[in-house]
């Protein structure tokens, strides 16, 4: 099946701006979905709100457009009606962890089967450009105009300690391990949490001068390293990318299965 | 293995935005912008079927159609 087959040409060319990151990211959604073969009636794609909750308007599988930072939520609901159903719910990093933070930890905590991408292209982009959690101290944005003092999160380590089954970040200029990352977070059983740091020309480039969208991919490239490279150790602000966590944990759906089966003993 | 060739470059021009990064990340420098910020195969002799144009593409724009996908 070719990756053409998997979205809905006729909302194409799609809204977001030249050179932005949400779409190299559906790029390799769906070359990694293709690459692992799965059905388009087997997916739900769960959105909230923001340039990255699109997505889900131009994929051919079952998707929900649903409320700000409450993807997960809904996904939860989805998947818990339906647990055959493969869940991805792709958000950006505001959706995520500003107005959906309180839900994406405790999805986390739950381990239940779905796979949260998080885009993080560190601003608000939809809205003109206000600053996140992620934007991270020193950064410039329309609502810190003398540079940002908040620190931003760590995503890894936030999902690790909220207990996510599996943790992966790459960049949208690592084109094929973002393909490698995203099909082994969907094969995956539990929570998976993959954060792609991507650009935003418009806003977060513009903003903090890094120039256009292919100065911005650079410094991906420039910027991160495999996770446990000698660079990391000459140079510890690299940020690492790959797998940070993959491990067999009790999925939610099964345990609930069980539930139902004790408490029908007892009758 | 044997190496792919080239049949030809898919582009679909409603679809670009001309953002570049296909032509700047090509490694044989074959696509280039038109004077209608819309990417063009200049030079497709010179292609290795790599196809990081295609896979980086933010627009699903480009798409590299080699001998060994029509068999």
């Amino acid at each position: 099946m070719a990756i053409k087959d998997y979205i809905r040409e006729r909302f194409f060319p799609h809204i977001w701006c030249p050179g932005c990151g949400h779409g190299m990211v559906l790029n390799g959604l769906l070359r990694a979905i293709e690459k692992i073969g799965l059905d388009k009636n087997e997916i739900v794609m769960v959105s909230g709100i923001g340039c990255s909750a699109r997505i889900s308007g131009y994929v051919d599988f079952h998707t929900l457009h649903s409320i700000h930072g409450r993807a997960l939520s809904f996904a939860t609901g989805i998947k818990m009606s339906r647990p055959e159903l493969k869940l991805i719910v792709p958000m950006g990093d505001g959706d995520a962890l500003a107005i959906g933070g309180n839900h994406f930890i405790h999805a986390a905590r739950r381990n239940m089967d779905m796979t949260a991408i998080i885009i993080n292209n560190r601003i608000y982009g939809m809205t003109g450009g206000q600053h996140s959690p992620l934007s991270g101290y020193g950064t410039m944005s329309a609502t810190s105009p003398y540079s940002n003092i908040d620190n931003d999160f760590d995503v890894v380590e936030l999902s690790v300690a909220a207990g996510a089954s599996f943790v992966g970040r790459t960049t949208t200029y690592h084109t094929k391990q973002m393909t490698d990352i995203l099909g082994q977070a969907i094969i995956h059983k539990g929570f998976s949490v993959v954060e792609i740091m991507s650009q935003c020309p418009t806003y977060f480039g513009r903003k903090n001068r890094l120039g256009s969208a292919i100065d911005m991919l650079e410094g991906f490239r420039k910027n991160t390293t495999p996770i446990g490279s000698k660079a990391k150790q000459k140079d510890p602000d690299l940020i690492e990318r790959g797998i940070f966590v993959r491990k067999k944990m009790p999925e939610y759906c099964d345990e609930y299965d069980k539930i139902i089966k004790r408490a029908m003993k007892g009758n | 293995m044997v190496e792919p060739k080239l049949k030809e470059h898919v582009i679909n021009r409603n679809w670009c935005k001309g953002c570049g990064i296909c032509v700047y990340f090509c490694p044989k420098k074959v696509l280039e912008l038109d004077a209608g910020d819309k990417v063009v195969a200049k030079r497709p002799e010179d292609c290795l079927c790599c196809k990081l144009c295609e896979f980086r593409c933010p627009d699903l724009a480009i798409e590299i159609i080699t001998d060994q996908e029509s068999e």
